[in-house]
């Protein structure tokens, strides 16, 4: 996933390897269902790429197999989180939110059930399967229905505080997670987590990387490097609400800073990248340099997620370049 | 209350003319197949289905989803009778504003699950009936499908399902009123043989007719078979109750014209008058 340099940099900084947020998405369910009989997971045939594997033996009563049948898994889900169920439905999320979206959007989010939707191995994570297999869409399609708070974790720490929050809140949520291991992307006691909030990774004013979900860290090593070899200091948002949107962070990045380069593990189209524009251009500021990095709408390239990520310029050396090129353009 | 088969057929004359009512006074509506299951709702509503407006939050409630939700008309009328909320209510029918859209919200009281898309209803009914077996609860679910609605993938994902959990708790009612919105349902998209199919994914079937309060009775007030969902095949007629809509297509989503509304009205004054003679 990085170049020797990124991760020599990363050794430098001191980010400490953490696992795979799915990895933590299955313990955080453990350890909820210990003391909570109303947690319930529900599967479709997936409980093996969810992690959940542990969970439905030491819980059999609180796992719900539907088979290979996403819309009834929904569905099903919508039902029981209706009669009280803290409900997590867990899905590939290119087969959740593409094939069960009407149910996604009348059953959990109009109908107000609160039913947690996890989207697993999302994004290009299953890399060279193709695109079938990828989730470039969801961020677009969930953003656009009511009711629904759509959130992307950038490491273990956010992961886990969205899924409890999510369990606590008794509201729609759509969390997407890769199967990648992360590193800890630290600062976890200075700030609450809280969904809506952007998480501030690290300062600076010259540029603002604004990232979410795995990409956030390839923007981290991106600013260590732009302060390393150009002495620019670029300040790091975590946007892991998609929706609600931290809409003051995102405003005073652009405020405070010469360019904007937002990055997401998501078609440029509908993602992050044009809910920053819109929050930017509507409060009148036309003064910062602007660029969306993600994937393009083209027929994405094979590979595994590391090899897209590089194609496409999601690397510590293709961010860096591209903040480059904008603050040389915008000076 | 316990009511006669009589009384019942009385409620079902009335609470079809209230369908008229609202659907001309708001100007839009699914007339044929909310006419063709209104006894159905009838008999859930006054004889089956433990809920009521002082019960409707209790957690123990039997639960209605109905998933045929264009025949939301039927789903008011029948709902404000139960005394959910004031029939006047539905003066706001489709307008502006109103919590009374043209399929079901829960905004409105009485009302369990927004549904109008078609093929949703029978997967959340799965969902509630498991969480049901989950707590050991006694609450009973039911849920009301079209006979169109079934050329919808998701209720057999659903079906596959609710007999793989053995939800006997569950209940689910076609109306099986043989037209859809473009003709024939069995020229659509033929759904027969319907009690075969159903049986071949596990559940306990009976076909009844649908306008039959005994039979309805029957069939409904307790699971078919232990161990097994239930599906009540309810063969009915759409547009029932008004001579010239009773199985005629083009009345699945249509408004009657004034000299129809009056002719439709005029029949009903008559058709309640000898009832309520015969049952006083």
């Amino acid at each position: 996933m990085y170049s020797a340099a990124a991760a020599e940099i990363a050794a430098e900084i001191g980010l400490a390897k953490g696992k795979a947020n799915l990895e933590v998405f299955a313990s955080t369910m453990e350890e909820m269902a210990a003391s909570d009989r109303n947690v319930v997971a529900v599967v479709s045939d997936s409980r093996g790429s969810g992690k959940l594997a542990p969970f439905g033996k030491a819980y059999p009563d609180q796992l719900v197999e539907v088979g290979i049948a996403e819309q009834n898994l929904v569905g099903v889900s919508a039902g029981l989180a209706s009669a009280g169920k803290k409900v997590f439905a867990v899905s590939p999320s290119c087969f959740l939110t593409a094939r069960s979206l009407e149910q996604i959007k009348n059953d959990v989010a109009y109908s107000d059930n609160p039913v947690t939707l996890v989207g697993i191995s999302s994004g290009v994570s299953y890399g060279a399967l193709g695109t079938t297999h990828h989730s470039l869409h969801d961020f677009a399609a969930l953003r656009a229905i009511n009711n629904l708070i759509v959130v992307c974790p950038a490491d273990n720490y956010e992961a886990e505080q969205s899924v409890r929050a999510a369990a606590a809140l008794e509201k729609p949520v759509f969390i997407r997670f890769g199967k990648a291991p992360l590193y800890s992307l630290g600062k976890e006691s200075e700030q609450a987590f809280e969904f809506g909030k952007a998480r501030l990774i690290r300062e600076g004013n010259d540029l603002a990387f604004i990232a979410t979900g795995e990409a956030v860290i390839h923007a981290l090593l991106a600013a260590e490097k732009l302060k390393r070899d150009e002495g620019l200091e670029a300040r790091v948002l975590s946007v892991h609400s998609l929706k609600p949107f931290d809409s003051e962070a995102v405003l005073s990045a652009a405020r405070e800073c010469k360019a904007i380069v937002t990055v997401e593990e998501h078609m440029v189209n509908g993602g992050l990248g044009e809910a920053c524009a819109a929050t930017i251009l509507e409060a009148g500021i036309s003064a910062c340099a602007f660029r969306r990095v993600g994937i393009p709408d083209e027929y994405t390239v094979t590979g595994s997620q590391a090899d897209i990520f590089r194609h496409y310029g999601i690397s510590m050396e293709g961010l860096a370049e591209t903040a480059k090129a904008l603050l040389s353009k915008a000076q | 209350m316990n009511y006669t088969d009589g009384q019942l057929e009385l409620k079902s004359l009335k609470l079809r003319r209230s369908v008229i009512k609202w659907i001309k006074h708001a100007g839009a509506g699914h007339t044929g197949g909310s006419l063709s299951c209104i006894d159905i709702l009838n008999v859930l509503y006054n004889r089956i289905l433990k809920v009521s407006p002082a019960t409707f939050s209790s957690p123990d409630r039997d639960r209605y989803v109905q998933s045929k939700g264009h025949a939301v008309e039927a789903l008011f009328v029948v709902l404000a009778d139960a005394g959910f909320f004031d029939e006047s209510d539905l003066e706001t029918l489709c307008a502006y504003q109103s919590h009374y859209v043209g399929h079901p919200t829960r905004k409105v009281n009485g009302v369990e699950q927004n549904t109008g898309g078609l093929g949703h209803g029978l997967p959340i009914c799965v969902g509630t009936a498991l969480a049901g077996k989950m707590d050991k609860k006694d609450y009973r679910v039911f849920t009301l499908l079209g006979d169109g609605e079934l050329a919808e993938g998701s209720n057999w994902e659903a079906a596959m399902s609710a007999a793989h959990y053995k939800l006997d708790n569950l209940t689910a009612v076609i109306d099986c009123n043989t037209l859809q919105i473009a003709g024939r349902t069995a020229e659509v998209m033929n759904s027969e043989p319907l009690v075969e199919k159903w049986e071949a994914f596990g559940w306990s079937v009976r076909r009844i007719d649908g306008h039959d309060y005994a039979a309805l009775t029957e069939a409904l007030q307790a699971p078919l078979e232990k161990g097994k969902p239930s599906m009540v095949i309810a063969n009915t007629v759409k547009g029932k109750g008004v001579d010239f809509m009773e199985d005629v297509g083009k009345w699945h989503h249509g408004v009657p014209n004034d000299e129809e509304y009056e002719r439709a009205m005029a029949s009903f004054e008559t058709q309640i008058g000898i009832k309520e003679g015969a049952l006083s």
